[in-house]
């Protein structure tokens, strides 16, 4: 699969890079947690193990707009089970001129070159949740997905915002949905959901120009049409950070390298991560990701 | 009691939820890739045996229950109580209809079984999975009727009523797998 891949990218023009896996800045997303490195004669503050290649890759991209690929393993602490290993391995790509859409056909070639020939569905957030729930996502207040929740889940006294009823029914009843061989691709999502992506108005509503591939009920790949403008990186960064000290999760800098290579000009591009491990299990047939790792996490 | 977290929920842990002892059978870690994390939760509910599937916020805890499995020797029934002993120190639990269930149609005295101990009372008690019980009452054997297949009821000494071959008769131990009910041998006296 691996070479199919590099062979996929190669015959585009598409560069392979490396970028470093061990960098003085973390993820502020307040839902993702990046392991760090402590201790060591190099290691004067503390490091952390990059959670996607994302960052670095843009940097590059800040100072050569030029299509570049990059097959990496990328690292969550927390996240174990069937579908998660704390330790996987992520293909990034970016495209400099292309929109989301472009890229979506993009990596829907990419996959039917993995997986054979599938049917390529699309599916606005939105349209989803409206023929799958009967609900408006956008529109909906906290209460109503909160009732909406209860009556589909079991989740007794949970509490949350907004986003945290959009996340539970959407991968609880809306991803189960998704659940036959087609591609499914969903895109425009609730502007609140944005983490690195463009936000337009849509409709009426504010949408995040990112859009999410499934295929047999599992998530696949994650795409943007990228945020380039660095004072609304650091506002997000910012806002990152307010919501993991109410939460009392560890703060984490914001990446100036990043937010100063953004100052020097990110081409319009779209980026998109794939989870290759993920992928194999699906060309594999299999529910648990243990089976498609060499040493998974309890014998690493 | 200690508290729990999602990350610490393994098959066999046993929590608290809604004021009912419960233990863990299976959790899954979902997680959409940007966004909220999830865990979700398969317990049994210990009193009742039911099921549950609820789903936490990941980091969500639950208080520990104070539930131990230990091995006692069934020693009898007084007709509202049956009594076990553990065989280390002699301690007497007794334990009522609700907590012995169906596990009294398997219960022969001096017989090892599992309880369960909640706040130092039985919760539960299961048999052991494979019991040798007479039976007392059945029709006449049919001598040499091995190869027909047929079966017949027979009740045991313990009450439980089940099926054997036909040439069995009362009087013989039969060997008997309790999580099914089925007869599994003639056992050697």
């Amino acid at each position: 699969m691996l070479a199919t891949i590099r062979g996929f990218f190669s015959q585009r023009d598409v560069l392979e890079v490396e970028t470093p896996l061990l960098c003085s800045a973390g993820v502020t997303d307040p839902s993702i947690e990046p392991f760090s490195v402590r201790k060591g004669q190099s290691v004067a503050r503390a490091r952390f193990l990059q959670t996607s290649p994302e960052y670095c890759m843009k940097r590059l991209l800040c100072a050569y707009p030029y299509p570049i690929y990059q097959i990496t393993h990328a690292f969550r602490d927390g996240e174990v089970g069937a579908r998660h290993n704390p330790e996987f391995t992520l293909l990034e790509w970016y495209r400099p001129g292309f929109d989301h859409h472009q890229l979506m056909d993009e990596v829907a070639e990419l996959v039917q070159v993995c997986l054979g020939q599938r049917v390529v569905k699309q599916h606005r957030y939105r349209e989803l949740f409206d023929a799958v729930l009967g609900v408006d996502p956008m529109r909906a207040s906290a209460q109503q997905l909160q009732s909406l929740a209860h009556e589909h889940v079991d989740v007794s006294s949970m509490s949350g915002d907004k986003d945290v009823w959009l996340d539970l029914l959407m991968s609880h009843v809306i991803e189960p949905y998704l659940n036959d061989d087609h591609l499914h691709f969903v895109y425009d999502y609730p502007a609140s959901q944005a983490a690195l992506a463009q936000v337009t108005c849509r409709d009426g509503v504010w949408v995040a120009q990112r859009f999410e591939l499934y295929v047999q009920g599992v998530e696949l790949a994650n795409g943007y049409l990228e945020l380039a403008d660095a004072q609304e990186q650091r506002d997000r960064f910012t806002a990152d950070l307010a919501l993991r000290s109410a939460r009392d999760l560890p703060q984490h800098p914001p990446d100036e390298h990043l937010l100063q290579a953004l100052q020097a000009g990110l081409p319009p591009c779209s980026g998109v991560a794939l989870g290759l491990d993920r992928l194999l299990m699906v060309a594999l047939g299999v529910t648990d990701v243990r089976d498609v790792l060499s040493f998974a996490w309890e014998s690493s | 009691m200690a508290t729990f977290s999602t990350n610490d929920f393994r098959s066999g842990l046993k929590v608290m939820l809604e004021g009912d002892p419960c233990s863990i059978l299976d959790n899954e870690f979902v997680k959409p890739g940007k966004g909220q994390a999830f865990n979700r939760v398969k317990l049994r509910n210990l009193k009742t045996g039911r099921v549950w599937e609820r789903t936490f916020k990941s980091g969500e805890s639950l208080e520990g229950a104070d539930v131990m499995d230990r091995t006692m020797e069934y020693l009898y029934s007084d007709g509202e109580f049956w009594h076990f002993m553990e065989p280390d120190t002699y301690e007497q639990y007794q334990a009522d209809a609700a907590a012995v269930g169906d596990a009294s149609q398997w219960l022969k005295e001096q017989d090892p079984c599992e309880v369960t101990l909640y706040n130092g009372a039985p919760l539960s008690v299961a048999p052991q999975n494979f019991v040798e019980l007479e039976i007392t009452q059945t029709d006449p054997g049919l001598k040499g009727d091995t190869a027909s297949g047929g079966t017949k009821p027979a009740t045991l000494s313990t009450g439980a009523v089940i099926k054997v071959p036909l040439f069995l008769s009362e009087g013989e131990v039969v060997r008997v797998d309790t999580r099914t009910g089925e007869y599994q041998g003639r056992a050697s006296k």
